[in-house]
């Protein structure tokens, strides 16, 4: 421990592990300059550091795309694994069966997604991996310069007046039909909604689906476009007001009772979702699929908590594992005995 | 149809046709003609179980169509006092059991062959040079089995006991097989064991013998074990400590992964219930490798299974896994291609596809197990291949192999402790201070790995399937690349030294060489007898294990003025790649015998191929 210091500088804010958010830093963005997903790797390091989460227990996973580029830009201290188009949830699946004990983050793209990756994301959905699931999706391909992706609403333009005249598909009313257990929308530009959620989602055991609207401002920020940041502001809607107190925060808030939701999650932490729509009930399935269509047919972007269920069993706990990882077992656990071996011999003469 | 593969209404040679008056003793095959779905499996058990248990080398094939019920199915039982165990092209004795395939079964059968059949069926009328037995399989089943729902099963076990009868079983032997066969459900052997008796009596009573063969005890079976290549790769995965295993269904693959749950629910739950495995049946089989793949990076030992179709959709995620260096196990039953192909015949087709499987410059390490043992063995050597390798190793079986029951020694219990490869702990880290993950430091090309969730700053990396320096960062730099692949390649030819070294027979008295893979060997063998018997010429053989090839590949071609390579293709694929690695000058000394009709390859193709080549006739 230094003991001298000739001029004390300020020691620098600190999380709960007693690490600076510095700590939580990835290296240099390439994207471009004004690109939500930045955003959006801003709020996973405020989330992370925030939540005090050891950078070296999480995992990184993601596909192919822009959006599947920024687990560099983020958490440099935790290991990342940038795998091929469409099927991050396939190696995010192995990676958790290998090691339970780790907190998997997953960034995927519209195209990633909900084009060539649909096959392997509904299935993930189905088994409720314990996977924090993010859509940085904004309607188009943008490595490949600008085409529409299957997220992109009916009618909307590209730059090229090109017009889109197939149905968007929507992921959180697929998520929500397909079984995972936290589901919400948000928009890269919504820090405070973003932050909340991403911390309520850190605290989750079970498949997170996050579709984070996040605007690409070189191929579809245009007039025509609905994934632009103008779009947003004048057609988002909200359908709760997420708020989240972590469990390590000895604060009683009060809140109302009769106008929100107050959900205990598996750390212990609590999500507030304070009712902003008559009708909304984060436990239903049924209303939060009503409520996405009627949104749709009103031309407004939902976004906010739509689905939580605490309750379900993720896949790791339903396969029944033992308690440590899979991948450390040491040779005494995993190769049986000689006897064992003997004993299948003598059953086959 | 014509399995044995002679052709309708064409005669064998005389060679196989013999007369009642010479005995033929532990040297036949019988071929039981049934519908699939009748339950004929545990009947024609029985018969390969009994032979077994009289100590006479003994061999089954299921030839069976891809179809849940009522399609014509073929068992072929093998008898072989001289221990060959590849199929014989010529069929003996035929116990035709499906009306629809009676007629085309006894016209296939060689002269001097025998017929066991339903009286009523009357199959004598095409063949007088067949030993006939017409047999009432239907009042017999009727006296034993009053019910009658049981009885399509029963009547099973009336042909086993006319057969026993015929050819001289070892009745104790017999209901000792049957007894264990049923060994859970005492009623239901008394009843089969009661339908045996049927049969036997009825062949002792009213047939009389009029054929040569035989069966005699030998004690050539004492201490062996009967076992399928699937249920023997699925046991050599569980002592290689898998931990994670993903699948998606396809013949003839699927029974390696149930197997294997099998084995993993009995011997792998500790006291407490828990697993000390995870099996994942996945939506198709490029999520199956990409959780092998996901699994491998994350530390544990994973594998899959699968068929070529299985391996055409891998084929993304091999390129991957070469690229980024991540272990992982897969297995190919290889069956029929291309495409859907015909997924209940076996092949030996799928080896140029893996070898280079995803697109640029990729290459895998393939092991080649020619046996039961080995396909037990090689499945441990190929996890603690793929975790030193850091890459994906293909274990390459086939569906004869796979499918059906082999005779073998019993397996060993592994000696060498589970090879987990260069892997970096936080201690290690804690000592050097930092490390590259793709950097070269021992010269192996090799490089080091953390796991995720290794606690250190350092630990971390970055994986992708796109351009990565020795520090794992992106690059898209000229020599960054070409180092990368440079030192790939150099890694290959570490495998080169690790994997399986064939298996090597110098005569010294050739000059001519066979070199084959897999279950091929089993026709070689015999085929080489049959060149040495009937031809006097002599023979080296080698047989590959592994791909990349070992140096002794290289010296036994440069050492013979020509070889032969045999393989159940029709590309001769395995010749491809050998002269894509020989030399120049011995990559000419390759000549190709191939067998590619789904049925597994026979000896006397082989050697009829040889001749013909060799212009010994």
């Amino acid at each position: 421990m230094a003991t001298t210091t000739a001029t004390p500088t300020p020691a620098p804010k600190v999380n709960r592990l007693g690490l600076p958010i510095l700590d939580y830093r990835g290296g240099k963005t390439t994207l471009c300059a004004g690109c939500g997903h930045n955003a959006i790797s801003e709020r996973i390091i405020d989330a992370l550091y925030e939540m005090g989460v050891q950078p070296e227990r999480v995992m990184k996973l993601s596909g192919i795309g822009c959006s599947s580029k920024s687990p560099a830009y983020f958490l440099s201290r935790a290991h990342s694994f940038n795998s091929v188009h469409g099927r991050m949830p396939s190696v995010a699946t192995g990676a958790l069966l290998g090691n339970k004990t780790m907190t998997a983050l997953g960034v995927s793209g519209d195209g990633d997604t909900a084009s060539i990756g649909m096959g392997q994301f509904v299935h993930l959905l189905r088994r409720n991996l314990p996977l924090i699931y993010i859509i940085e999706d904004n309607g188009v391909y943008g490595l490949t310069k600008g085409q529409f992706s299957a997220t992109a609403d009916i009618g909307s333009t590209l730059k090229t007046g090109v017009i889109n005249d197939l149905p968007a598909i929507d992921t959180c009313t697929l998520a929500v039909q397909l079984g995972a257990t936290f589901v919400g929308r948000s928009f890269s530009g919504d820090k405070k909604q973003l932050l909340a959620m991403l911390k309520a989602a850190l605290a989750h055991k079970g498949t997170v689906m996050l579709d984070v609207i996040s605007p690409c401002v070189t191929f579809n920020d245009h007039e025509g476009s609905t994934k632009s940041y103008k779009y947003m502001q004048e057609h988002e809607e909200a359908i709760s007001e997420v708020g989240f107190v972590p469990h390590f925060e000895d604060i009683a808030i009060d809140y109302d009772e009769g106008s929100t939701y107050d959900v205990t999650m598996h750390d212990g932490s609590h999500m507030r979702l304070r009712k902003l729509h008559e009708d909304y009930n984060p436990t239903s399935r049924v209303t939060a699929v009503k409520a996405l269509m009627e949104a749709h047919e009103k031309g407004e972007v939902l976004t906010g908590v739509f689905y939580i269920d605490t309750q379900k069993p993720s896949f790791t706990e339903m396969l029944n594992m033992v308690d440590e990882p899979l991948a450390t077992l040491t040779q005494e656990r995993t190769r049986p005995s000689k006897q064992v071996l003997d004993e299948i011999m003598a059953k086959l003469r | 149809m014509a399995t044995g593969d002679v052709a309708l209404g064409q005669q064998a040679s005389s060679a196989s046709a013999h007369d009642a008056s010479k005995r033929v003793i532990n040297d036949f095959s019988i071929q039981v003609a049934t519908v699939n779905g009748s339950g004929s499996q545990s009947a024609n058990s029985v018969l390969l179980k009994s032979i077994f248990g009289m100590g006479i080398p003994v061999s089954g094939k299921n030839l069976f169509p891809s179809n849940i019920a009522g399609l014509p199915t073929w068992y072929t039982i093998r008898a072989s006092k001289n221990g060959y165990v590849a199929r014989k092209k010529e069929i003996d004795i035929l116990i035709a059991m499906n009306a629809e395939t009676a007629k085309e079964d006894i016209l296939s059968l060689p002269a001097g062959a025998v017929a066991i059949y339903e009286e009523a069926q009357n199959l004598k009328q095409y063949r007088d040079d067949v030993a006939c037995y017409p047999v009432p399989f239907d009042k017999l089943t009727a006296a034993v089995c009053p019910e009658a729902r049981l009885r399509k099963l029963v009547k099973n076990m009336i042909y086993v006991g006319v057969a026993a009868q015929l050819l001289s079983f070892d009745m104790t032997a017999v209901e000792a097989a049957l007894r264990r066969q049923f060994a859970k459900k005492q009623k239901a052997a008394d009843l089969n064991w009661a339908a045996v008796q049927a049969g036997y009596n009825y062949a002792a009573e009213s047939l009389t013998k009029h054929d040569p063969y035989v069966l005699e005890r030998m004690h050539a079976t004492e201490g062996k074990i009967i076992i399928d290549g699937n249920a023997a790769a699925a046991l050599g995965a569980m002592f290689a400590g898998v931990t994670v295993v993903t699948w998606y269904p396809i013949t003839p693959s699927s029974s390696v992964v149930e197997q294997l749950i099998d084995y993993l629910k009995k011997y792998r739950v500790e006291p407490d219930g828990k697993a000390t495995f995870a099996v994942v049946q996945a939506e198709d089989e490029l999520a199956a490798v990409g959780m092998v793949l996901g699994a491998g990076w994350s530390g544990a030992r994973s594998m899959t299974a699968t068929s070529g179709p299985g391996i055409s959709l891998m084929a993304e995620f091999a390129g991957l896994g070469y690229f980024a260096e991540l272990p992982g196990v897969i297995f190919d039953i290889q069956r029929v291609g291309p495409s859907t192909g015909l997924p209940t015949r076996t092949a030996q087709a799928d080896l140029l596809s893996i070898a280079y499987l995803s697109h640029g410059d990729t290459k895998h390490v393939m092991l080649l197990p020619g046996s039961v043992k080995e396909c037990y063995e090689f499945a441990i050597a190929a996890f603690d291949l793929s975790e030193r390798l850091q890459t994906p190793v293909f274990v390459v079986s086939d569906l004869d192999l796979g499918m059906n029951n082999w005779m073998s020694e019993p397996f060993d219990y592994p000696e060498k402790p589970l090879d987990r490869g260069k892997v970096l702990t936080a201690d290690d880290l804690k000592r050097l201070g930092e490390f590259g993950r793709y950097k070269d430091v021992d010269g192996d090309a090799i490089p080091y790995r953390t796991l995720p969730g290794t606690d250190h700053p350092k630990a971390a990396y970055f994986t992708r399937g796109s351009g990565h320096n020795e520090k794992a960062l992106y690059t898209e730099r000229p020599d960054d690349y070409q180092n990368l692949m440079e030192r790939l390649n150099r890694k290959f030819e570490t495998a080169r030294t690790l994997v399986p070294h064939p298996i090597v027979v110098q005569t010294g008295k050739s000059k001519v060489g066979i070199i084959a893979f897999g279950t091929s060997d089993f026709a070689v063998l015999e085929s080489r007898d049959q060149l040495k018997k009937e031809y006097g010429v002599e023979t080296d053989y080698l047989r590959i294990r592994a791909f990349p090839f070992t140096k002794e590949v290289h010296e036994f071609v440069a050492s013979h003025d020509h070889v032969y390579i045999v393989e159940q293709n029709r590309d001769a694929q395995m010749l491809s790649l050998l002269k894509l690695d020989l030399p120049a000058e011995d990559a000419v000394k390759l000549r190709s015998i191939r067998h590619f009709n789904g049925l597994p390859i026979d000896a006397r193709s082989v050697t009829d191929e040889f001749v013909l080549q060799e212009g010994i006739i």
